[in-house]
């Protein structure tokens, strides 16, 4: 019952990326160290700070924190999908250590179903409140996510980052084409969530994004201890295993194929969630709201905040997010520093490979794996 | 401790080995004249053997023989090209690792094959849960069945981490752990899946003489907690020692079948470790 942090071996005084290791390990102990009214009383600062970060009143004082090409709530209203959407493929790619190129597409399907349902731009007409349509989005996105798993989860490896790539512009390009999803038209007048103020003014309203972020901020909580719940249970060891090593999970009786599924389907709902909310707040959906590279920016997000570890998916999530919004309106050189974001991220993200390359670990250490062990066990069925 | 149904903990007996209680002898695994090919290679040819429940049963065979390939066979890795293998009565075939694992056979990893990033204690669990059912939607609410089966799990789990030896170590993360700590990890994750048959790939090998001795008594233990043993082990002392009945294969071949003694004065198997030339054979 002894938790003694381990005297460094010289193995692990080595190289730089474990010796930050060993420092995560380190701050991680002595969080769990603390007493517990410590860590609560911590938790319950953080949340309530960022509760009261998108008031002016509070925000002000933040000194170059607030964003300056860009209106700061609406900033943190972004950011908060992206750490939504960061919880939810952490799950996929973090824990179940499934490579998921196009995870966003399932953004796109959430945030589409409550279009074609709420619009009245859609051909269908159905005009339904937004949050009658919440969790037929949610079901429906789960449903393409079980959908697209359950041909590609039975193969390993490449196969899945490949056909969800195809899966993701699969949609973009439905978006953009079919007649059905109006394409760069796209839906307008999709209503917001409900709720009103004393005074009959709506809480939900179209200039003050802080009601939505509020909401998304409420929700990720939920979520964050669902999938905490999650975690701690047969369902997380399950995925954690098949991330390990996913023969040796199946040999010590892991179904693995089903668990993959709900792992897929799970990473899919949460990201069916987020698109409903944005198209809640955004009163307008079209085909420019889904572009690849917001996949690849989510998963940069997960692998930069360490992936299968919820509070690293978050802090990923965040700060990707407003990284990104934080260049807007910074000027170098005669050029606006956002022009530039993606190189920024690209050097990260190298630079995060050499030094701390355990984000990406369930693939790369596969295939290391893989190597030493081919004389025993051929991995592939 | 003694609340549980299975407790492996029981006291070592004195090394009374088994070979003379013949009668009543039920066949748990059916190795029926299995042939497996990688291409051109044949690394099971014909092999016939019958694993009796209770019984300690060696493979040996010098390198490359095929004793791997045969666990892998069983364990529903490899599908066999001709033949069959029987577990409790029941064709392997077509059934899903899982389920095999479920039916009660559990094994160990010749390269160890442990889930390095989690902790020991997460290991034994992830065996435990082999026959848990806790569903997405009862491990999200917390539901009883959830409470319930992860306390079972992790009493099992320390239990077995005790039985091993390994207990202190149990919050380390399994790539933290010594060599000979990992053997003892892979067998206490495979014991947790409440195996009828343990396979064990070589678990002393790079042991020192008094860590081969340990797990020998271990496995005595294991046997006497009635589970059947199939171990492979290059180190004859220790397969003589413990074993019951030895099948030796050479190059996919069953060569020899027997009790340790016959085994060991058998020419043709003296022949396969000290190796004779060809125009010899
Ligand atoms: N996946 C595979 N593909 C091709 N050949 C294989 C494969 N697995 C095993 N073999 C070959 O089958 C033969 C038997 O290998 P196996 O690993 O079963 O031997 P072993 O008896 O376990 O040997 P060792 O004592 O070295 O562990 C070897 O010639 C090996 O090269
Ligand atoms: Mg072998």
């Amino acid at each position: 019952m002894t938790t003694t942090v381990n005297p460094p071996t010289p193995e692990q005084q080595q190289g730089i990326g474990t010796r930050l290791r060993h420092g995560r390990e380190a701050i991680s102990q002595r969080w769990h160290d603390a007493p517990r009214w410590v860590r609560w009383a911590a938790l319950v600062a953080l949340i309530a700070f960022f509760y009261a970060l998108p008031n002016k009143e509070f925000y002000q004082y933040l000194g170059p924190i607030p964003t300056t090409g860009s209106n700061f709530t609406q900033v943190l209203f972004t950011v908060s999908i992206y750490v939504l959407l960061a919880v939810g493929l952490n799950i996929v790619v973090g824990f179940a250590g499934l490579l998921d190129l196009g995870y966003f597409g399932f953004f796109a399907v959430g945030a589409y179903t409550v279009a074609v349902l709420t619009s009245p731009s859609s051909n269908l007409k159905t005009l339904w409140p937004w949050l009658l349509v919440v969790p037929i989005a949610i079901a429906l996105t789960m449903v393409s996510g079980i959908m697209l798993g359950t041909p590609t989860l039975r193969l390993r490896g490449d196969y899945l980052a490949l056909v969800t790539l195809g899966f993701a512009e699969m949609i973009r390009i439905a978006a953009v084409s079919s007649d059905f999803l109006k394409g760069q038209r796209g839906f307008n007048q999709i209503p917001h969530p409900p709720g009103k103020y004393a005074d009959g003014k709506p809480f939900f309203g179209v200039l003050d994004a802080r009601p939505y972020y509020w909401l998304v901020l409420t929700l990720i909580i939920l979520v964050v201890l669902g999938v905490r719940n999650l975690t701690h249970s047969r369902v997380g060891r399950a995925w954690i295993s098949i991330r390990e090593d996913e023969d040796a999970a199946q040999l010590m009786g892991v179904p693995t194929f089903k668990f993959k599924l709900w792992a897929f389907a799970s990473g899919a709902a949460i990201a069916g969630l987020a698109g409903a909310l944005f198209a809640g707040k955004q009163n307008f959906v079209n085909s420019q709201n889904f572009e690849l590279l917001n996949s690849i920016i989510i998963l940069a997000a997960v692998i930069l905040g360490g992936s299968g570890n919820i509070v690293g998916a978050i802090v990923g999530g965040g700060l990707v997010a407003y990284m990104i919004e934080r260049f807007r309106g910074i000027e170098l050189f005669g050029t606006e520093l956002y022009e530039y974001r993606f190189l920024f991220f690209g050097v990260v993200l190298v630079v995060m490979m050499i030094f701390r390359p355990q984000g990406i670990i369930p693939n790369r250490r596969r295939a290391a794996e893989f190597k030493d062990r081919r004389k025993e066990v051929i991995v592939g069925e | 401790m003694s609340d549980t149904e299975r407790t492996p903990v029981v006291p070592a007996q004195a090394d009374a080995p088994m070979v003379e209680t013949l009668p009543a002898r039920e066949p748990l695994l059916e190795v029926d004249h299995v042939t497996l090919r990688f291409g051109g290679v044949v690394a099971l040819n014909d092999v016939d053997f019958t694993l009796y429940k209770g019984e300690i049963l060696g493979l040996i065979g010098p390198n490359g023989a095929g004793k791997t390939t045969c666990f892998n066979a069983m364990t529903g890795i490899y599908q066999p090209s001709e033949g069959q293998i029987r577990f409790r009565g029941e064709k392997i075939s077509g059934k899903k690792r899982h389920q095999i694992t479920q039916l009660g056979m559990a094994r160990t990893f010749q390269n160890i094959r442990l889930f390095p990033e989690m902790t020991a204690l997460e290991n034994v669990q992830v065996g435990a849960d082999a026959h848990h059912r806790t569903s997405v939607v009862s491990a999200l609410f917390r539901l009883p069945r959830h409470r319930r089966e992860e306390r079972e799990g992790r009493e099992k789990a320390e239990r077995l981490l005790e039985f091993v030896g390994i207990r202190p170590r149990m919050h380390e993360f399994a790539r933290n752990l010594s060599y000979g700590e990992q053997r003892r990890l892979e067998i206490a994750r495979a014991l947790a899946t409440d195996p009828v048959l343990l396979c064990l790939d070589e678990p002393a090998a790079g042991f020192n003489p008094a860590e081969k001795e340990e797990l020998l008594q271990l496995i005595r233990q294991i046997r006497d907690t009635g589970v059947t043993v199939l171990l492979i082990e290059h180190d004859m002392r220790l397969v003589m020692g413990v074993t019951d009945r030895i099948v030796v294969l050479e190059f996919g071949k069953k060569i020899a079948e027997g009790l340790p003694a016959e085994v060991r004065d058998n020419p043709k198997v003296v022949a396969a470790y000290l190796g004779v030339p060809d125009d010899a054979a």
